[in-house]
């Protein structure tokens, strides 16, 4: 169906934008980089709209399926007839529903940046690599090929990269950026195993020919893969789980995590666009996207969930200690999509028991837009009081009424407040939850608490606490000084207050869009309800969680300081991130670069080059001994000869005979 | 078509450079000359294209024949197949940026540009050559240049640098002959197609293989022969190191390539050696770049492992793999040259190459400083750019090898793209980003000849990158045609 064709245009318009900012944005175009990339920012979600209506309300469904659409394929590398590279466009329903995410929070991000990165020297850039990564990430989400998914994945990372590292000048945002690139390049080394595996078996890298090839127990693909093994479990586990080691990291699953936090270095609106709301659920969407497949394989799944479960326990204890506002959220946006993996992990396909499938979608949109709220929020927060650190704020709820509000509204989605946006997703998971694995609903009702807490220990320590506003200049997390904010202690321009009000009614009203009608793991409407029974226990927590956090912090007193030290060690190893950090420099600076890279440097130098020496000194040592034969005297020639005669002719008697 | 002109075009050039006179006659002399081989190789590239459009399938357009020396059967046979063309797109390329870069080169710039242009002559006339000893001849030109180059225009320790690259080089031509004559003494004849045609002993190939095999690999930096490579780079002046690891290198991997064509059964029974040498090479020279404190060695030691990954798909006789190496070779020679030429552009400013003596220039020279990012990302496999599609053919093509061992090295070489990302991210984060020191915020950046070369080869990165599907197409057939010489193995392994 070419009716669909118009979608390449919005992948496209990004792109288009980069490449304009980028080539001439420096030079010409500084002054309207922010408004033009806005225009064509603003041009693809109102495309994106016009799809997500086009294709959930008017002809998307046939006979109450809803269709996978492959709207545009190009053969872009060939590796032999059946094996290549295209560069296709998929639409389906989580496909358009992303579109939808993607386009919109990126635009809010867009508009928020005009006023939040005003006056930066690299304001061209800004947007350019803003628009790469829109660009980047709506490639990813439309493809219809595996290896399309990865070279858009390597691309969205490169541009988390290139935003982390705004600040260049500023070494810890540099180092943030490598590592976030490293450990996601890491991670991605699975990625690309996963598919070779995937696609060596399954014949042919297309998305739709693999999965109908693995989810038919007859076909041959699946017969080989499921029949070869290693290391005792079969290769479609391996495939799988080295596709989901990709998406691990991507999505900053334990252990991969560590990375997300130090990306916070990037600008606030960055944060909010690709390490809140988009490329970090790319994971998940990959899981998603795969999901037929992965619902082949028992063994895949669980490692889907577990890991899922343990990151959203892991990150939800570390952020009630975290100080740095922007790493509390950045330990949130973990735990959150710790949800999202393991609601996938506990689905089936298709009908009843795809409910955590659908789940895990709605959890995705919702979060999408709570949570890139209050990232900006805090960016408006970071922007007054010029520092990321909670001690630095305190009773800001005057000063900044429109952001109070909007941030309360996020901390109440979150939270799974009814009737705000996260209380029906989370809703969903728990059910689905409940009914699958009890262990799991068990580990998600106490990080829903500890989401409640943590959440509100930043919101009062933001907004209530002290009653003097703090005005501390000491950290500035831009890298300029002549900001005009800076004698300015009101919200900021309209253009960052709007897109907070935009994404606050977002956070109310997302809640009540008909996912199950729409989004599904079979295409087909699911029927839900929300019990309120079943309710009661994860509200009343959350709601005891948000008392406790305002008992602690609403005024200033040193309760939480008491509880803290009573928690003792642990209290400790979760402000210190459970040591992770350390563990992957032992391994990088205590292992990896003095016992593989030094020696093999060293060797390289010594040993094998200092072969290649010896022969060169030995082949000189040889001519220096026999140029003695050539001294040029007569006598010595005849010596030579008669003595070489002499040698000949034994051997020529006595052994030649 | 005479593909000749190949070889006149740069010998009239560096008869002219010899008649000029100043800087500003040679240099122009030089860049005319250049732009003229880059016309011609674009303008083979169309003629070639038509032809196979016309339906002519022969394995080698644009072919002459002409008797060189009789008594020995020696002949001057040339002609062209899509991975020459290929090679000879990519070596115009990087002329034209050496030229280019080499503007304001004031130290014996006559016998400088002279040598450039003979080097560039030497590989094209390699590159045409269906003639064993032709081949070998054109190679002897391309080196002896490289030898005066680092030794009289080169810094460091240069002329210890220049031994050891002539040495090590001239020990694989000898290499190299041994092999060559090997076969002729077989087969009576230095031609090529008709040694694929009556094929050579199997005895004969596996005596000789491992001598024409490994000379060649001296050149395309094959562990353990390829210490010359980081001395070499190191002392090398700009454009010879472009020319070096552009041009040079590519000859051995070009070479390696024929003569695993030229004797399958040879190169089936010692195919897991050459894959443990190429593993060997990615793994290691990517370890030992990591630790490396000085852009041109950083740079030289990840040539050694990317070169790996064209030995790496020789040697797993696939069509993927083969089109990857081959991919790979133009890849790797555009990337490596734009990252020698922004390491040069660096050096004439800063003095230093040292990463810890550096910082910050974005800030000072934002274009060279994207140069660099640009040939940076391009070394660590981004999609978009040339690196990402010759590697991931190369792994596609050696999974294709069901044998566990075999599986293994693709694994361990896939696993060098991660510390390819930590040792370029390293140097990116220290000498480009990061606080600038005072004495280096001042500096200019790129003056046009600098920005005309570095655009030349991104553009030519961008094209492979953005538009794989153009060079498959060129390759595929050419790739098609050794295939059917390697599957013609009358050895089972």
């Amino acid at each position: 169906m070419s009716n669909y064709f118009y979608i390449l245009w919005i992948p496209l318009l990004p792109l288009i934008t980069f490449v304009v900012l980028g080539l001439f944005g420096r030079k010409y175009l500084s002054g309207i980089a922010g408004l033009l990339g806005t225009a064509s920012l603003l041009t693809s979600t109102i495309l994106s709209f016009v799809a997500a209506k086009q294709y959930f309300f008017i002809d998307g469904k046939v006979n109450g399926v809803f269709q996978k659409i492959e709207a545009f394929k190009y053969t872009w590398l060939e590796f032999s007839p059946n094996v290549s590279i295209d560069l296709g466009m998929i639409i389906d329903p989580i496909s358009v529903m992303m579109l939808v995410v993607v386009t919109s929070v990126s635009l809010m991000v867009h508009v928020f940046s005009l006023g939040y990165m005003k006056g930066e020297e690299r304001f061209a850039t800004y947007y350019a690599f803003l628009s790469l990564f829109t660009f980047s990430m709506l490639g990813l989400i439309l493809s219809s090929n595996i290896f399309q998914v990865y070279m858009f994945w390597e691309l969205v990372g490169v541009s988390s990269f290139l935003l982390i590292s705004y600040y260049f000048n500023k070494p810890s945002a540099v180092a943030a950026s490598k590592k976030a690139f490293i450990v996601t390049r890491f991670a991605d080394l699975g990625f690309l195993i996963g598919i070779l595996i995937l696609g060596f078996y399954g014949g042919t890298l297309d998305i739709g020919e693999l999965i109908a090839r693995f989810t038919s127990v007859n076909s041959a693909q699946y017969i080989s893969i499921t029949g070869a093994s290693f290391l005792g479990a079969s290769m479609l586990t391996w495939g799988l789980t080295l596709l989901f080691m990709g998406g691990a990291g991507k999505s900053a699953m334990f252990p991969l995590h560590i990375w997300l936090p130090d990306a916070m270095e990037g600008p606030t609106p960055v944060s909010a666009l690709i390490h809140a709301a988009t490329m970090v659920v790319a994971g998940v969407y990959l899981v998603a996207r795969m999901f037929p497949v992965f619902s082949m394989d028992e063994a895949a799944l669980n490692i889907v969930t577990y890991v899922g479960a343990a990151s959203a326990l892991f990150a939800a204890v570390i952020a009630c200690t975290q100080t740095d506002i922007k790493r509390v959220l950045a330990y949130s946006t973990m735990s959150q999509i710790g949800y999202m993996m393991f609601a996938l992990g506990i689905s089936k396909n298709g009908g009843e028991n795809g409910l955590g499938y659908m789940a895990s979608m709605f959890h995705l949109f919702t979060h999408a837009f709570f949570k890139s709220l209050l990232f900006l929020g805090a960016g408006s927060v970071i922007h007054m009081v010029h520092s990321n650190e909670m001690k630095d704020m305190g009773g800001l709820r005057k000063l900044m009424p429109i952001t109070h509000i909007a941030f309360l509204i996020a901390c109440l989605a979150i939270a799974g407040i009814p009737p705000f946006a996260g209380f029906f997703s989370k809703e969903e998971i728990l059910t689905a939850a409940f009914h699958e694995n009890k262990i799991i609903y068990g580990i998600a009702l106490f990080t829903a608490a500890l989401t409640s807490f943590y959440m509100f220990r930043l919101y009062f320590n933001i907004f209530w606490s002290k009653e003097t506003p703090a005005t501390n200049h000491a950290h500035i997390e831009h890298g300029h000084d002549n900001h005009d904010a800076h004698n300015n202690h009101g919200e900021g321009p309209w253009v960052m207050k709007l897109p907070l009000i935009i994404l606050a009614a977002c956070a109310v009203g997302v809640g009540f869009v008909p996912f199950s009608q729409l989004v599904t793991s079979d295409g087909k409407a699911l029927e839900t309800h929300i019990d309120v029974m079943f309710s009661i226990a994860p509200v009343a927590l959350s709601v005891l969680a948000i008392l406790l956090a305002a008992n602690f912090y609403k005024n200033q007193n040193d309760k939480s300081d008491k509880v803290a030290s009573a928690f003792g060690g642990l209290y400790t190893a979760a402000y210190k991130k459970f040591y992770v950090d350390e563990v992957y420099l032992f391994i990088t600076k205590k292992i990896i670069f003095p016992f593989i890279g030094q020696p093999i440097a060293w060797a390289d130098r010594n040993i094998v080059d200092g072969f290649m020496l010896l022969l060169a000194k030995t082949t000189a040592k040889i001519s220096e001994l026999i140029k003695g034969f050539q001294s040029g005297k007569v006598q010595n020639y005849a010596i030579y000869f008669f003595g070489g005669v002499a040698v000949l002719s034994i051997l020529i008697i006595y052994i030649w005979k | 078509m005479n593909l000749t002109l190949l070889i006149l075009v740069p010998f009239i050039t560096a008869v002219l450079i010899l008649l000029a006179r100043g800087l500003q006659q040679i240099r122009v002399i030089g860049l005319i000359g250049s732009l003229t081989q880059l016309g011609l190789a674009g303008w083979l590239l169309k003629s070639f294209l038509a032809a196979r459009a016309a339906g002519n399938n022969a394995a080698h357009l644009f072919e002459s024949n002409q008797t060189w020396f009789k008594a020995l059967n020696i002949n001057y046979h040339i002609g062209m197949d899509g991975i020459a063309l290929a090679m000879i797109l990519l070596t115009s390329v990087i002329v034209v940026a050496g030229i280019l870069v080499s503007w304001t080169m004031d130290k014996l710039s006559k016998e400088y540009f002279f040598l450039l242009v003979l080097l560039s002559m030497g590989a094209y006339g390699f590159f045409i050559s269906l003639d064993l000893f032709t081949l070998f001849f054109f190679l002897e030109v391309a080196v002896i240049p490289k030898f005066l180059l680092i030794g009289i225009w080169g810094s460091g320790d240069k002329t210890k640098s220049a031994m050891k690259l002539a040495l090590m080089l001239m020990a694989g031509s000898a290499l190299v002959m041994v092999g060559l004559f090997g076969i002729y003494y077989n087969t009576h004849t230095f031609d090529m197609v008709q040694i694929t045609q009556q094929g050579i002993p199997v005895g004969v190939q596996k005596f000789f293989f491992p001598f024409a095999f490994l000379g060649f690999g001296v050149f395309a930096a094959l562990f353990p022969f390829h210490t010359w490579v980081p001395d070499g780079h190191a002392s090398a002046p700009t454009a010879a190191s472009m020319f070096l690891a552009g041009i040079s290198m590519k000859l051995g991997g070009y070479g390696c390539l024929r003569i695993a064509a030229l004797m399958p059964d040879a190169a089936h029974a010692y195919s897991w050696i050459i894959i443990l040498l190429a593993t060997i090479a990615i793994i290691y020279g990517a370890f030992a770049t990591m630790m490396q404190t000085d852009l041109k060695y950083i740079n030289a030691y990840s040539s050694i492992s990317h070169c790996g990954f064209v030995i790496l798909g020789i040697g797993m006789l696939n069509k993927t793999s083969i089109n990857g190496a081959v991919i790979q070779m133009v890849s790797h020679g555009l990337m490596t040259a734009l990252f020698f030429a922004a390491i040069g552009m660096i050096y004439s400013r800063t003095h230093t190459r040292m990463v810890a003596q550096l910082g910050g220039l974005l800030k000072a020279m934002p274009f060279i400083s994207t140069v660099f990012v640009i040939a940076g990302l391009c070394s660590l496999g981004l999609p978009g750019f040339s690196g990402f599609v010759a590697e991931m053919t190369v792994f596609m093509g050696s999974w294709q090898n069901p044998d566990g061992a075999y599986r293994l090295a693709t694994i361990l070489s896939g696993a060098s793209i991660v510390v390819t990302a930590v040792y370029i991210l390293r140097a990116t984060g220290r000498a480009i980003m990061g606080p600038i020191s005072a004495e280096h915020a001042l500096l200019a950046d790129a003056t046009w000849n600098e920005k005309l070369a570095a655009v030349l080869l991104i553009a030519g990165i961008l094209v492979i990158g953005l538009a794989p599907f153009l060079i498959n197409h060129l390759i595929m057939p050419s790739t098609d045609a050794i295939m059917l010489h390697l599957d013609k193995v009358t050895l089972i392994k």
